[in-house]
């Protein structure tokens, strides 16, 4: 049996909900700020009392727009609100105001890089909705309740079913979220649920098109519980199939201590949710010049980034993902104004951005406000070792002290007396002392052995603590030994 | 004609969570067909190249701006509730996890 199903292949589809970055709520003016005590951040409309009226927050719907737009969709230029209808005590109101079959975008895509490939996943829709209340459950026979997050806007991102693998689910939530953070849509926190994933997944005889039974999996709170979910429910299925069991529709929940996926229990009709236009608000309606305008406001994507700097500037794949891949498109923007001021080789500022400023903003934990250095500065410096007036060592510390004091380059080198000593007659007395402390090394060289030369340079650079001009010193040496 | 069972009645007011009697059953099957057949009618209409309604006010694009206000005081909600305990509001637990 077991070769019967021994070629398979894995169809995910990803459901992203990502609460969006907003002062207000949804439909209220609670404050959505996280981690305040229960029921602290609730009025008539998130709590569902009668006689109360919601407002969309036109920043919420603006979100949307942009990351429909950033993912390539399609606008509905007329959209409305939907009402999912179900009854359960995380939304106080019996329903959760959604949209259904007129969601803000429609048929976008992403790409996605993955080992050096770009792989375009089809977006489905981007609609925008309210997130649900938390419930806890302490006791046996009830559960507590926290409004605070009821009526936060959420969004919710579906992708049709292009991911093949664990590893392409992960890359794909990695690129979606980076865009999601750089557009200011969302904070990605996936720890604090801000972003939450949830893949469905099938497996099909390799080779046939049709879709398999889908499971849906639930509670992945991090990339590496992405992947570890996906990986183990794809085997769990493929082993099941090659028993010859039936897969059922179900929804399995990711258990992170144990590492399985365990089926979870869920109400009976519980799709049935009469889903019927929302009748407290009023269509919303986009037209060319909001469009065009929320467009503009766009930044260069994650992906626009890569394809420049690989193809424009020569930057390998993982020297462009080092600047690219962070929450802080800073790092980047900093880069391409660092570049636009030096004028010189992307990869030598490229090299600087990865050996010292990423060192240290690493270390000060990535934070961008902290920041002191100026791209220019950097440009700056990078001239100055150009024509020789700082060596390599001393521009490290140069760097150093732009990183702490944001002063420029020209100014930390004076004050410090930093400049190279570029003159014979400034470097002459050095060096004649050098030779004069090591005869024998003098002599060994006289005689061939070409190895002892650096000690003599190192002894020099020492003297002047890294300031002399290497290719004087060089030759200043060379002149004397031959002498 | 009936186009709706008293089977499918019991279904939407399970939905709604409304208990209802049998005698209450018999008379919204009645009620519900008539209601039905009235569309029914309704839709003979022809109504090719009209655009669907969604809502019936001729009015788009109401949105408030970005701002937080006050919320209630947590007492004052809390006091209304069925059930409550310290912050929190307290229901039946339902569906396990
Ligand atoms: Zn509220």
């Amino acid at each position: 049996m077991a070769t019967l199903f021994a070629k398979v292949e894995t169809v995910l589809g990803m459901e992203v909900h990502a609460e969006l970055l907003t002062q207000s709520k949804m439909f209220c003016g609670c404050s959505t700020q996280f981690g305040a005590p229960p029921n602290s951040q609730c009025c008539p409309v998130c709590l569902g009392l009668p006689g109360s009226l919601p407002v969309p927050n036109r920043a919420a719907v603006e979100h949307v727009l942009r990351t429909a737009l950033a993912l390539n969709c399609r606008i509905n230029w007329r959209s409305i609100f939907h009402r999912k209808n179900y009854f359960y005590p995380d939304l106080p109101k019996a329903y959760q105001i959604s949209q259904y079959d007129v969601p803000i975008g429609v048929d976008g895509y992403l790409d996605v890089r993955l080992d050096g490939e770009v792989k375009r996943i089809r977006i489905r829709r981007v609609h925008l909705e309210e997130d649900t209340g938390k419930l806890f459950h302490i006791e046996a026979a009830t559960s507590f309740v926290d409004y605070n997050r009821s009526g936060v806007p959420l969004m919710e991102v579906v992708s049709e079913p292009d991911i093949y693998s664990a590893e392409e689910a992960r890359a794909y939530l990695r690129a979606l979220r980076l865009v999601l953070v750089w557009i200011g849509a969302s904070d990605g926190k996936m720890e604090q649920g801000s972003l939450r994933c949830e893949p469905n997944i099938s497996i099909r005889p390799a080779g046939t098109t049709e879709l398999g039974t889908k499971v849906e999996l639930k509670n992945l709170n991090s990339f590496q519980s992405v992947y570890q979910g996906v990986a183990y429910e794809v085997e769990r299925q493929t082993q099941a199939l090659a028993r010859g069991e039936e897969l059922v529709q179900e929804t399995r929940r990711w258990d992170e201590e144990r590492l399985i996926t365990a089926p979870m229990r869920t109400k009976e009709y519980a799709h049935d949710y009469r889903y019927f236009p929302e009748p407290d608000l009023v269509p919303l309606e986009f037209d060319a010049p909001w469009i065009e305008r929320l467009r503009a406001g766009l930044p260069e994507l994650p992906e626009a980034r890569y394809a420049r700097y690989v193809r424009d500037y020569g930057l390998s794949e993982y020297e462009a993902s080092l600047l690219i891949e962070r929450d802080q498109p800073q790092v980047s923007d900093f880069f391409d104004a660092a570049l636009r001021a030096y004028g010189g080789d992307p990869k030598r500022v490229s090299n600087w951005m990865q050996s010292d400023f990423l060192r240290l903003f690493n270390a000060a934990g990535e934070d961008w406000p902290a920041v002191k250095v100026r791209p220019e500065h950097l440009a700056a410096m990078l001239k100055l070792q150009d024509k020789g007036q700082i060596s390599g060592k001393i521009a490290k510390e140069v760097f150093e002290v732009m990183w702490t004091t944001g002063k420029p380059p020209e100014q930390i080198v004076q004050e410090r007396g930093l400049q190279v000593i570029g003159t014979e007659e400034d470097l002459a007395p050095i060096i004649d002392q050098v030779l004069a402390q090591h005869p024998a090394v003098v002599e060994s060289i006289r005689k061939g052995e070409e190895g002892k030369f650096n000690f003599l340079v190192g002894q020099v650079m020492r003297a002047t603590r890294g300031k002399a001009d290497p290719g004087l010193v060089n030759r200043m040496l060379r002149e004397r030994i031959a002498g | 004609m009936p186009r709706l069972s008293i089977e499918e009645v019991e279904h939407v007011a399970w939905l709604a969570r409304l208990r209802l009697s049998e005698a209450e059953k018999q008379r919204l099957t009645g009620d519900l067909n008539t209601i039905l057949a009235h569309f029914e009618r309704l839709q003979q209409l022809d109504t090719t190249g009209v655009e669907g309604t969604s809502h019936a006010v001729p009015m788009s694009n109401r949105y408030r701006d970005d701002e937080p206000r006050p919320s209630l005081p947590r007492e004052e909600f809390l006091r209304e509730a069925p059930d409550a305990r310290d912050a929190f509001f307290v229901v039946p637990r339902i569906v396990e996890t």
